[in-house]
């Protein structure tokens, strides 16, 4: 089982980027106005952020590692990896990591490398990332995970269309041997792969022009193939069943309760799926921050966008005990308890 | 388990625009419930977290009555209860 602790790695900061562009989901024409209100108020996301054609991942991580790197005082010369996760990379080929390496001068000895996850980005992230730190005695690295998935959402898709939002975010990792352990607890399950899926566009299915027919799934449901498939309905019966076991099993490992937890940061997919995991696992409202009112499910963003978003004000003071939970496309899904101490956290950047 | 009348109080509770009496054990579900996406993942949200039952989509479509989906969730929280389990000695 991957179970695991991870020492002697420090979060030093966490920036988050938006695109300016809001979208209000009130103003979705193609649902009806009792639709709106329902979704709005359920589903939870009122409005988010889109970006402009050609505007990418790489884009908003760019923008939030130039202004975390500038509040760290770190010099670009220092940071010896570099990680991108996202599952709308810049090219089919090449990796996107090496694009950000040089666009932000980091060195030529600079390790860069893209790993293609969603939901569950950010947790996988910290303990590759934080893995290869330890190993290799890297002192500096900076995360960068996030998502454009705007544009690949049909807008007569009424399961997808109002529910994704973009943005791109960065988190500095540093080697400290005086850092309390990360714990992780990381799983599994292809057998959901079509849950979450575009399904032409790789090597499997290429792009044809098939590909951009527009079908009619069901009522209110229409896209191409091009478009990202959601199969709402599945994606949170997985949800209710594995995040809380995986959640206390981690818990388990690393010797602590939840009362000892003060933050709960879970991916924001769903209100009604992220209350209800609270709900099952008596925690506090308060405990449970929400970033997708605002700024909608944000793909692998979401859990630093959150703490950006909802938490800057905690975070910047003092020492804060953090379960981060990621969960959804792959099926993939993962949480960390972590310990974090006077973060370097700068207000959400708009470009 | 609760009884069938605990279980419909807390349905009209979770649904808060349904009247409070609005519902009883021979209701048609159909006349009370549109089973779009999102009532029903209300609905299997509800019996998830009140009762740590996991039903379908299909149970909800397979109903008739409020008495036809009790029944299916009383079946499935009873078959996944520890006191029905065989402990090997």
């Amino acid at each position: 089982m991957a179970i695991f602790p991870l020492p002697g790695i420090r979060i030093s900061g966490i920036a988050s980027a938006v695109p300016r562009g809001v979208y209000h989901n009130r103003d979705y024409e193609y649902l009806t106005e009792k639709e709106k209100e329902l979704f709005i108020k359920t589903v939870g996301v009122a409005k988010r952020r889109v970006a402009p054609k050609g505007m990418t991942t790489s884009d908003l991580c760019e923008a939030a590692a130039i202004k975390l790197m500038h509040e760290l005082g770190w010099d670009p010369a220092d940071i010896e990896i570099l990680v991108f996760i996202s599952q709308s990379r810049d090219y089919l080929i090449p990796a996107t990591a090496g694009i950000l390496q040089e666009k932000l001068g980091l060195p030529k000895s600079c390790v860069a490398f893209d790993i293609s996850l969603g939901c569950s980005g950010y947790v996988y992230g910290l303990s590759v990332m934080g893995s290869q730190m330890l190993t290799a005695g890297i002192q500096k690295g900076l995360l960068m995970v996030g998502d454009v998935s705007t544009q690949t959402t049909g807008p007569r898709d009424k399961s997808t269309f109002p529910l994704f939002g973009d943005a791109g975010t960065v988190t500095a990792l540093t080697l400290d041997p005086q850092a309390a352990p990360m714990h992780f607890n990381l799983q599994t399950d292809g057998k959901g792969y079509k849950a979450i899926i575009i399904p032409d566009g790789g090597i499997r299915n290429l792009v044809t022009p098939e590909s951009f027919t527009e079908e009619k799934i069901t009522e209110g449901i229409e896209r191409n193939r091009l478009q990202i498939a959601l199969d709402g309905m599945e994606v949170f019966r997985f949800s209710l069943r594995e995040v809380q076991p995986n959640i206390e099993r981690m818990l388990q490992d690393a010797g602590k309760n939840l009362e000892e937890v003060d933050y709960f940061v879970l991916h924001q997919a769903n209100r009604l799926m992220n209350e209800s995991i609270r709900k099952k696992m008596r925690i506090p409202p308060e405990k449970c921050p929400y970033s997708m009112e605002e700024y909608g499910n944000t793909s692998s963003a979401s859990i630093p966008l959150t703490i950006s978003h909802a938490l800057r004000d905690v975070i910047q003071e003092g020492k804060n005990r953090l379960v981060l939970s990621g969960f959804g496309v792959g099926l993939s899904w993962g949480s960390v308890y972590l310990e974090t101490e006077k973060l370097v956290c700068p207000e959400i950047i708009e470009i | 388990m609760v009884d069938i009348h605990q279980f419909i109080t807390s349905v009209e509770e979770e649904f808060e625009e349904m009247p409070k009496g609005a519902l009883t054990t021979e209701s048609n579900l159909r006349e009370h419930f549109t089973w779009d996406s999102i009532n029903a993942l209300i609905f299997i949200a509800h019996v998830n977290v009140n009762y740590n039952v996991e039903i379908t989509a299909e149970d909800l479509i397979n109903s008739t009555t409020v008495e036809d989906l009790y029944n299916i969730i009383k079946l499935k929280a009873d078959s996944s209860s520890p006191s029905t389990v065989t402990v090997p000695s």
